[in-house]
């Protein structure tokens, strides 16, 4: 039981976020004092939304003083449910809003050119990430959290995941590594929300995979949570790029490898370049060790979000290599990431016209096709049905163009 | 009370003016004679030429209430409302109608005179401090707001008269010859001030910047003009050229313009001749002049004329030749206001050729897709840009309803501004009717007006997210949750006019 008497969590400056200084008593019920940027059309139901959380979390003496910026049920709930976490030791699972979103049903080999970080304490900027076409979303506890606030963001991304509709996106949590105190509590709080899949940063061997899959595994079977949540190990150390071979091949949860560039950078004791000519080998090491495992390799963030020329480059330069997609920190960068990896018209035409030359040499028991005498082995084939099961992904195909 | 064509309820009366409620968009058909101004003579004006704002103002003669009148070209930044309206408090005079073509922050002081009885209340326009006194039931008589349309036809029917129009000159000569074009009030158009020079008692040009015979070009002309006098300052310059001049960042709002641009697109008017558009100067108007450029460039086409509010995206466009002329309102950056002294095609229009329903014909209908935000809109497609969601009353129309003549309305909002749901049941008060809208852009999707088949036909097979306005609002409260509806008084403080002169909404006092 805590000794502390008042606890604070969110903030009345920023949009769609509030402020809740919960102060514990010992006696005289519950109070509540609240003001709001929307009290004609909100107040009432932002005070009975408090009243109603303190209630399930089995709270009967505390004076709650709120500020709110046009926050959402959720968010208030979370707010507040952190705070009291703060106060009283709160009997799991705490007071999670209904849910609106189901658990996702996870899928391993799915698009993934941008990954879209949101950082985990901030309501408003994890609200609007699902509407601009990232094809995965993070919700991020780690590095843009900081020490002092992990506990509310842990309780707001649980509530975001369960009411926030991110249209089709794969829903990832970043965690804290499980060597903080953060991690585990992480995993047990989020799980049960049914996120697609959690990244795990800072990942430096196969052990390393198989520590969080043991606590997710766990969680899930406590929550009768039944198809397996996916794991995507973040490799962010000239330790874990060594590993890598053995990270994409510790567990069948794995879906991808991520590489991080500013933390490797820093381990390495360099500074990060435009070209990235420091991390060039790690980033090879990583796809050749995703590729080896049959598992997605997905490129680091590029952190100069308003040059879009380099972002481009950059791209261009990752899927080259073999990455089958960027992480994003802005949403302006979706777009010219997505147009980098969408199949030209070309290719789309050359890849059908190989797959058709196969299939007509099949049918007519022939081993060997050929597109104007040249010869088409099996990896020509397997590229070719790449480009059509990404362009088939991204509508480009008419019906009845076979993947 | 009467039931209007929109459904609102309306007095029959209101300080002892019968009021003709809404019938329709298109329903009134005009008639009746022009108001006119007083027949003057040249014999009595030698020199107009006053040695003080002062001896202006004494030689218009006012008595308690009189209406006097401004035009806000200069914005934010205008010093002359207040200066004028101190100097008539000053002379004791009382139960003045202000008749502004809309008003700014800095108008604040204003308040302190409805308080005392100066200003017994305001037609025209009202924007923040003032919108919240009236409101609050501080006005004397009943508001009124009138679109930039809809005030140049007051005026030119007689609905209003003005006693004293006080135009702010950015450079006048002697004579009374006005542009907005150089010193240092230099705000570009001026024309908002044409009505009140054509048809006022008195005419005052107040100018920081007199320059020799003959002041050329003239939108405000010396022949209307009674008295003229100089100041050391109209108001602050940092402040008359703030129109919101930048695109937004906001990833939401980009995706409503791409969105908007994308639908103007997809629907294939750009391609028919005579393509000509609108678009305002908030920020999503901007982002989507730009993605407009964008499209424009890629497939090698060109709009006849765009009509503005100028800012530096449509000066850009006009000077690559993607646009034939700025068919100007108002400058809203110094790039407009360049380009507007610069470039014989950039010209300045006024509400009468742009707007004015009673007139024989104006550009907005001849504009074929024109672009506007809003505060709320409803399951109707009726739009609200007066009121805020809980009863305050915050802005004037500015040309929205005039500019809703346009071939193709488009109405851009995001579904949720900080919890306030855009896309309403059913909207506080009515600045609109549905029947003008066309479309409305949100970043969940558009939705195309059911009477607009036409629309619907030329989006048959299209990528873009279709939804009805009803699932819109679906999607709206299923974010925010369903909102209280703020509380009113009985007592009428504002009537919202239509265009043509009837009233579409009646505001009653808050009671907060």
């Amino acid at each position: 039981m805590s000794e502390t008497k008042a606890a604070r969590t969110g903030s009345g400056e920023k949009k769609g976020d509030i402020l809740v200084v919960l102060e514990k008593q010992t006696s005289g019920g519950v109070s509540i004092e609240a003001t709001s940027t929307v009290e004609a059309l909100f107040g009432e139901q932002i005070r009975e939304r408090a009243g109603e959380t303190l209630r399930e979390l089995g709270i009967e003496h505390a004076h709650l003083v709120a500020e709110d910026n046009g926050a959402y049920d959720y968010v208030i709930m979370a707010r507040i449910e952190a705070a009291a976490r703060r106060l009283w030791d709160v009997a799991e699972p705490g007071c999670p809003p209904a849910r609106k979103v189901p658990v996702a049903s996870p899928v391993r080999d799915r698009l993934r050119r941008t990954r879209l970080y949101m950082p985990g304490n901030d309501p408003n900027l994890m609200f609007g990430g699902g509407r601009y076409g990232a094809d995965t979303v993070i919700l991020d506890l780690e590095d843009s959290v900081a020490p002092a606030q992990k506990d509310a963001a842990r309780v707001l991304v649980r509530n975001t995941l369960l009411s926030v509709d991110y249209a089709g996106a794969e829903r990832i949590v970043r965690i804290n590594p499980l060597s903080t105190e953060y991690g585990a509590a992480d995993i047990r709080m989020i799980v049960p929300a049914g996120p697609d899949t959690i990244l795990i940063p800072k990942c430096d061997c196969a052990g390393d995979v198989a520590a969080v899959e043991e606590i997710v595994a766990r969680v899930e079977a406590e929550h009768g949570i039944a198809e397996p949540r996916l794991l995507m190990p973040l490799i962010e150390t000239a330790r874990g790029v060594l590993n890598a071979a053995e990270i994409a091949a510790a567990s069948d949860r794995v879906c991808a490898l991520c590489f991080g560039a500013e933390d490797f950078t820093a381990d390495l004791g360099v500074e990060r370049t435009r070209e990235g000519t420091e991390s060039f080998v790690a980033r090879s090491l990583i796809v050749l060790g995703a590729k080896a495992a049959g598992v997605q390799a997905i490129d680091t963030v590029y952190s100069a979000f308003k040059d879009t020329e380099g972002l481009v480059e950059s791209t261009r330069e990752a899927m080259m290599l073999g990455f089958e997609g960027k992480g994003v920190i802005h949403p302006s960068q979706i777009e010219p990431i997505h147009e980098v990896f969408r199949p030209t018209p070309e290719r789309i035409e050359y890849a059908k016209s190989v797959v058709a030359a196969i299939e007509e040499a099949r049918a007519k028991g022939s081993g060997v096709a050929t597109i104007k005498s040249k010869m088409i082995d099996r990896p020509i084939e397997m590229r070719a049905r790449k480009i059509l099961r990404l362009a088939g992904a991204l509508g480009l195909l008419d019906e009845g163009d076979a993947g | 009370m009467v039931r209007n064509a929109a459904g609102r309820m309306i007095p029959e009366e209101i300080d002892g003016r019968r009021l003709r409620p809404f019938a329709g968009a298109h329903a009134d058909r005009g008639g009746g004679r022009k108001a006119a101004p007083p027949v003057r003579a040249v014999a009595d004006y030698g020199n107009k030429l006053r040695a003080s704002l002062d001896e202006a103002i004494e030689a218009c003669n006012l008595a308690d209430g009189a209406t006097v009148s401004f035009h806000h070209h200069l914005r934010n930044g205008d010093g002359l409302v207040n200066m004028v309206v101190d100097r008539l408090a000053a002379r004791g005079l009382r139960n003045l109608t202000l008749a502004p073509s809309a008003l700014f922050p800095v108008h604040e002081p204003l308040v302190g005179h409805v308080e005392s009885g100066v200003i017994s209340h305001i037609e025209g326009s009202m924007n923040g401090p003032v919108g919240e006194a009236c409101s609050l039931g501080k006005m004397s008589r009943c508001c009124i707001l009138r679109s930039h349309g809809g005030r140049y036809r007051a005026i030119q029917d007689g609905d209003i008269h003005v006693d004293a129009a006080f135009i702010a000159a950015p450079q006048a000569d002697e004579h009374g010859n006005v542009n907005g074009l150089d010193g240092p009030s230099a705000c570009g158009v001026v024309s908002y001030g044409l009505a009140d020079s054509l048809y006022a008692e008195n005419v005052v040009v107040v100018t920081d910047n007199l320059v020799p015979f003959p002041n050329y070009p003239w939108p405000i002309m010396g022949g209307n003009v009674d008295h003229v006098c100089t100041v050391d300052r109209l108001g602050d310059p940092e402040q008359i050229i703030s129109g919101t001049t930048r695109i937004t960042r906001s990833p939401t709002r980009l995706m409503i313009a791409k969105y908007a641009a994308a639908f103007v697109d997809a629907i294939g008017i750009m391609e028919e001749p005579a393509f000509s558009f609108q678009a305002g100067a908030g920020g999503i108007s901007l982002a989507f002049i730009k993605y407009l450029a964008d499209i424009m460039r890629r497939k090698g086409l060109r709009a006849d004329f765009a009509r503005g509010g100028s800012n530096k995206y449509m000066v850009e466009m006009l000077e690559e030749g993607l646009i034939g002329w700025i068919l100007d309102g108002q400058c809203f950056d110094l790039d407009g206001v360049r380009s507007l002294r610069e470039n014989p095609r950039h010209v300045e229009t006024s509400p009468f050729t742009s707007y004015c329903y009673h007139t024989k014909g104006c550009f907005a209908t001849r504009v074929k897709a024109a672009v506007l935000g809003a505060t709320e809109i409803d399951v109707d497609f009726n739009v609200n840009v007066n009121t805020h969601s809980d009863g305050w009353l915050l802005h004037g129309i500015g040309g929205f309803q005039d500019v809703c003549d346009a071939g193709i309305t488009i109405v851009t909002a995001p579904v949720v501004r900080g919890r306030v749901p855009t896309i309403v049941d059913e909207v506080v008060s009515i600045t609109t009717p549905g029947e003008t809208i066309d479309v409305v852009v949100t970043e969940y999707g558009i939705a195309v007006n059911p009477a607009r088949g036409d629309i619907l036909d030329r989006l048959k097979g299209s990528a873009l997210p279709l939804k009805t306005i009803g699932e819109l609002h679906e999607i709206a409260i299923g974010i925010t949750g369903k909102p209280r509806k703020p509380t009113f008084g009985d007592r009428v403080v504002c009537l919202v006019e239509y265009r043509d002169g009837t009233v579409i909404d009646a505001v009653r006092q808050l009671v907060p």
